[in-house]
């Protein structure tokens, strides 16, 4: 029985290893899932039916987030100390056709286990006729900038729509008019950022596992109620949308865009996968860096593991142990050569020629120009069963071809240990800036509860301190060359 | 375009319970709305030539009522292969040269005649789905034939742009102009053929338009060389 009970130990542990850094763990199957909210602590997302997934790191999800109602693509948004909760159902109309409705419910807190959690009864807050072009489903909020709540909703068949709430209430404002802003898409959702309203929609089909070719893109506007325009200035309402995310990374079918804000500089989108080829084809749940550019969102690439030069963005200098510069044979060759002598290849310096020079134990890390020396290459590998953060595990940054790992110590410095052991103070949170660059975080936090960033504190010298978005000293670039 | 497997989707979720009942104080509210009737999508040609709109599309076309396709149980056999082969389908004799008038028939079988309809479209694109249901006939799986005239001051060079849901083929002056294959929704801009040469005078577009469940449309523009919307020309039925 305990062979039994280890094999299949084992076997889980290989199915967890073999799944891609990029991808969530745990209990990750979902579809349609909300934007990714966060309540006392935990994070939660719910999706068609009625139930959700949840999380305490945002990396490892579990099922037992609970909604009530039923029906599909629910959304949800925190207004003051309440959670606005919306989703859409369906109830008989003309000939056996269903009307879609999308309806709002308030509930104090999504942790199911809180004496607080109860949802109110739902209002019915948009419709739509059976025979109109609009199937009022997928509802999605935006709290403007101004404070008003905005809810669009509609799929295919016909319009994408919005309606003006009441933040207060969570019901339709009264004498509100629904407006058409989209067409030819569904799963929308809305932003606002810089002055612009950006409108995201999913595109393609749906609901067909690997062949399912839904894919985001978006518009963007001045106005909430639109007009939308892509980069092409087409409108929304003429098919137009820039796009956001398509398949890749051996899964298909991105939709149901969810915003998710860390802090300045540090945006997420949540979003479900029709089918990831890595768990059977199955609807899952994924997590995204957001950048911008130019104006325009774009989903960042998953971070791949690799060996990088860690470049600073302060002044380009580059993370490096420090140890003596090694210098390689030879000198100036520009001078009197004879150009009819054989070019050869040179060989880059090796780990093995300069390792036995660096001291055994710990040694400190710097930043200098990036020459490609092996103590200016650095290994990150993700740590999946370490914990992680919302949408990537935890990664540990060791010298290529060796366990030298870099690490925090006791009093908050830098330095490299010889080998890599697991602990806490030698794993990093690795994320994607809004503007592309990346911040480098320790997973153990200070006693003020913030994780420490990797900062230059001049441009040879690097330390770690509290993140500013604001400063180049807080980015960094993973560069192969 | 719902696809057939939003509509299976859908039938799932009906069949899990994902549907619920309307909210009971719902039921107080006004759920009434205008149902859509064929003129809001829709008027009859009129006697005048028409122009295009001033971002190019044509509005006016004759279209023939839907050619039943009840095979089609979903849109995702619409592949390149699939649509060159039932765009190449005859139903009629004339069905390549026919430019038909207003409520002229054409014969398909011994059970089966159907009536061309002369319409100006209300919107920049043309809502087959909506010209179906308007004239109380099937509006999906189904290919819809289209027809228009368009005269030129000159020769003129053009790229043909269309956005269609679903597959369409169109052909100018009965040469096939483009092709729009997969499960595809109506964008404008979406395929733009290689350059063609619209002749000084008469110019017959002819297109046909497929789908399986869901909504059917297609929008249709000419391009300079500049990409900017052509719209010094006259659109006529004949």
């Amino acid at each position: 029985m305990k062979k039994i009970e280890l094999s299949l130990i084992a076997l889980l542990l290989t199915a967890l290893f073999a799944l891609p850094a990029a991808a969530q763990i745990g209990n990750v199957y979902i579809h349609d899932p909300s934007t990714i909210i966060k309540c006392d602590g935990k994070y939660y997302t719910f999706g068609t039916g009625s139930g959700g997934l949840m999380s305490e790191d945002g990396w490892t999800w579990t099922d037992g987030a609970v909604r009530t109602g039923g029906g599909v693509a629910p959304d949800v948004i925190k207004i003051g100390d309440r959670y606005l909760v919306s989703y859409s159902a369906g109830y008989p109309g003309t000939e056996g056709k269903t009307r879609g409705v999308v309806t709002t419910m308030w509930t104090k807190t999504l942790d199911p286990e809180s004496p607080d959690f109860g949802y109110s009864e739902p209002e019915l807050v948009a419709w739509a006729g059976d025979d109109e072009d609009c199937w009022a489903i997928d509802p999605a909020f935006l709290m403007g900038p101004d404070g008003r709540l905005w809810c669009s909703y509609g799929t295919y068949f016909g319009a994408i729509r919005i309606v003006e709430l009441d933040p207060a209430t969570g019901k339709r404002m009264p004498g509100n008019k629904a407006v058409d802003i989209a067409i030819d898409c569904e799963a929308t959702a809305l932003m606002y950022k810089d002055g612009w309203y950006y409108l995201l929609g999913t595109h393609g089909t749906c609901c067909d596992g690997v062949n399912s070719t839904y894919n985001i893109v978006c518009g963007r506007s001045r106005s909430v109620t639109g007009p939308y325009l892509d980069n092409m200035g087409r409108d929304m309402l003429q098919g137009g949308g820039r796009m956001v995310l398509s398949a890749g990374n051996r899964a298909t079918g991105p939709g149901h865009f969810g915003w998710f804000i860390e802090e300045e500089g540090v945006e997420k989108m949540s979003f479900h996968y029709e089918a990831d080829y890595n768990r059977s084809g199955r609807s899952v749940l994924a997590v995204r860096s957001l950048l911008w550019k130019n104006g325009w969102p774009v989903a960042a690439d998953p971070f791949k593991e690799g060996t990088y030069e860690i470049e600073s963005e302060r002044r380009g200098y580059s993370l490096e142990l420090a140890v003596d510069f090694v210098r390689q044979a030879g000198g100036m060759r520009a001078f009197r050569i004879n150009p009819n002598d054989p070019v050869v290849e040179l060989e880059e310096q090796k780990l093995e020629e300069v390792i036995d020079r660096w001291p055994a134990g710990e040694i400190g890390v710097r930043a200098g120009d990036y020459m490609f020396r092996p103590h200016q290459k650095w290994t990150v590998t993700a740590v999946p069963d370490k914990g992680g953060y919302l949408g990537a595990p935890y990664y540990k940054i060791t010298i290529a071809g060796t366990e030298r790992a870099l690490a925090a110590t006791e009093d908050g410095e830098l330095t490299a240990v010889p080998e890599f052991t697991g602990a806490d103070e030698q794993l990093w949170r690795i994320e994607q800036l809004t503007d592309g660059t990346f911040r480098i975080l320790t997973k153990v936090a200070c006693k003020c509860g913030k994780q420490k960033a990797l900062v230059s504190t001049g441009d040879s010298t690097v330390a770690l301190g509290e993140f500013d978005f604001s400063s180049d000293n807080c980015k960094w670039n993973f560069r192969d060359r | 375009m719902i696809s057939n497997f939003i509509k299976r989707a859908a039938l799932a979720a009906l069949a899990l319970g994902f549907f619920a009942a309307l909210p009971a104080r719902a039921q107080e509210l006004d759920l009434s709305y205008h149902h859509p009737v064929l003129e809001d999508y829709f008027a009859p040609a009129s006697a005048a030539p028409a122009t295009p709109d001033e971002q190019g599309f044509i509005r006016r076309w004759s279209l023939l009522e839907p050619i039943a396709k009840p095979e089609i149980r979903t849109n995702a056999i619409f592949d390149d292969t699939y649509l060159n082969t039932e765009f190449a389908k005859i139903y009629f004799p004339e069905q390549m040269t026919i430019v038909p008038k207003d409520g002229q028939k054409v014969k398909l079988d011994k059970k089966t005649k159907l009536a061309w309809h002369c319409y100006d479209s209300q919107r920049y694109n043309v809502k087959l789905y909506r010209f179906a249901t308007g004239l109380g006939l099937h509006p999906t799986e189904a290919l819809f034939l289209a027809v228009t005239v368009v005269n030129v001051p000159e020769d003129m060079t053009v790229r043909m742009s269309v956005g269609s849901n679903s597959g369409s083929k169109w052909w100018v002056n009965g040469e096939e102009a483009i092709l729009l294959s997969g499960d595809r929704r109506m964008v404008v801009d979406d395929c733009v053929s290689r350059k063609i040469t619209l002749k000084a005078g008469r110019n017959v577009i002819r297109g046909a338009v497929i789908n399986g469940p869901g909504m059917s449309d297609f929008c249709i523009r000419f391009l300079d060389m500049a990409g900017n919307p052509v719209t010094n020309f006259t659109v006529t039925n004949q």
